[in-house]
């Protein structure tokens, strides 16, 4: 089938669970085969929609973590207790189920490795699932653009896609990891255990001359503090770009 | 644990959704004009809360409402009345 236009109607369709990856106690990737996937950017998203058996309906927005150029579609979910989809999509679904979706979504929080600027990425616990997209399109399409990414997460097992990250920041083609962890940290912890601050965003950030593309995505406050620290160091706005998952991240 | 409104805040990117259902176009990066305070913003930070019973938009300047969408019943109730203009690719 041709790759269908960006524009007309967006219809909901089926994808069917391949594969369920655990990435912390709470947070799981589901890797989805899509018939007819048109495609994505890194950094887009798709609406899940759930139906219960009495015709209600729950419908909520997930990060697509997978590169354009992988073959299937993940996305990455934290179970919040509460929730009306998420407690479905990490613990009840299994793998050969199916999952009603519809995207991709979004043109604004996208990268494609076309655009040769230094990369700043800031992550807030699932905030990581869209960066994690651009940093594995980065590596798909062998991009050497100097990139560095500051990743705030709870304690050291919330880190999602922690082993991968590790694994592309060794591969010497231009990629920084720098974590902080503002709960808990193991002992011998040697990052940063605070939350995001401006002398964190100065030690790991590049210098505003460099006119670095940022994108900032997580919990709705670490967001808006992230950013306005940003531009309170002399950022251009314009070069910042937001997501914002509320207050819990997914 | 108590929810504070600020905790509430969504922006532009949550809708991206409901408005590719309505304009059947991407949305996230098309531009609009407060009709209060005429700053131009990019759908995708504009301030949404999706708390109300429908989707609530404001201005990320000014705080004034762009935006009401509500949808049920089959149908969409759209008051545009807080945008003076929406500027996007035709």
């Amino acid at each position: 089938m041709a790759r269908t236009a960006l524009l007309g109607r967006l219809d909901w369709q089926l994808g069917e669970v391949a594969e369920l990856v655990p990435q912390t106690p709470r947070v799981a990737s589901l890797v989805l085969d899509v018939p007819d996937w048109p495609g994505h950017l890194a950094g887009q998203h798709v609406d899940v929609r759930l139906t219960a058996d009495d015709g209600y309906q729950a419908q909520r927005s997930y990060s697509i973590g997978s590169a354009p150029e992988d073959p299937h579609l993940e996305i990455t979910v934290e179970r919040l207790e509460d929730g009306e989809v998420s407690p479905y999509l990490v613990g009840e679904v299994r793998k050969g189920d199916k999952v009603e979706l519809r995207g991709p979504i979004g043109g604004y929080f996208v990268w494609t490795a076309g655009d040769k600027r230094p990369l700043l990425l800031v992550a807030g616990g699932s905030g990581i699932v869209p960066l994690m997209s651009m940093i594995r399109h980065r590596e798909h399409t062998g991009s050497s653009n100097p990139t560095r990414l500051l990743y705030s997460s709870r304690s050291y097992d919330d880190i999602i896609y922690r082993d991968e990250l590790e694994r592309l920041a060794a591969g010497g083609n231009g990629l920084a990891v720098a974590h902080t962890l503002t709960r808990m940290h193991p002992q011998d912890w040697r990052g940063y255990a605070r939350r995001i601050d401006a002398d964190m965003l100065a030690e790991v950030g590049w210098p505003k001359a460099e006119m670095p593309a940022v994108f900032v995505c997580g919990p709705t406050p670490m967001v808006e503090s992230v950013a306005s620290t940003l531009v309170d160091m002399g950022y251009d706005p314009a070069t910042i770009k937001t997501e914002r998952f509320g207050a819990t991240g997914g | 644990m108590t929810i504070q409104q600020s905790d509430l805040k969504l922006d532009g990117n949550a809708i991206g959704g409901l408005l590719r259902e309505i304009f059947t176009m991407e949305m996230t990066t098309a531009e609009g004009t407060c009709a209060n305070c005429g700053q131009v913003h990019v759908v995708g930070q504009v301030v949404v809360y999706l708390n109300a019973p429908g989707a609530v938009v404001r201005c990320p300047s000014c705080d004034h409402v762009l935006m009401k969408i509500v949808q049920g019943r089959g149908r969409y109730w759209i008051d545009l009345t807080g945008v003076r203009v929406l500027e996007f690719s035709a």
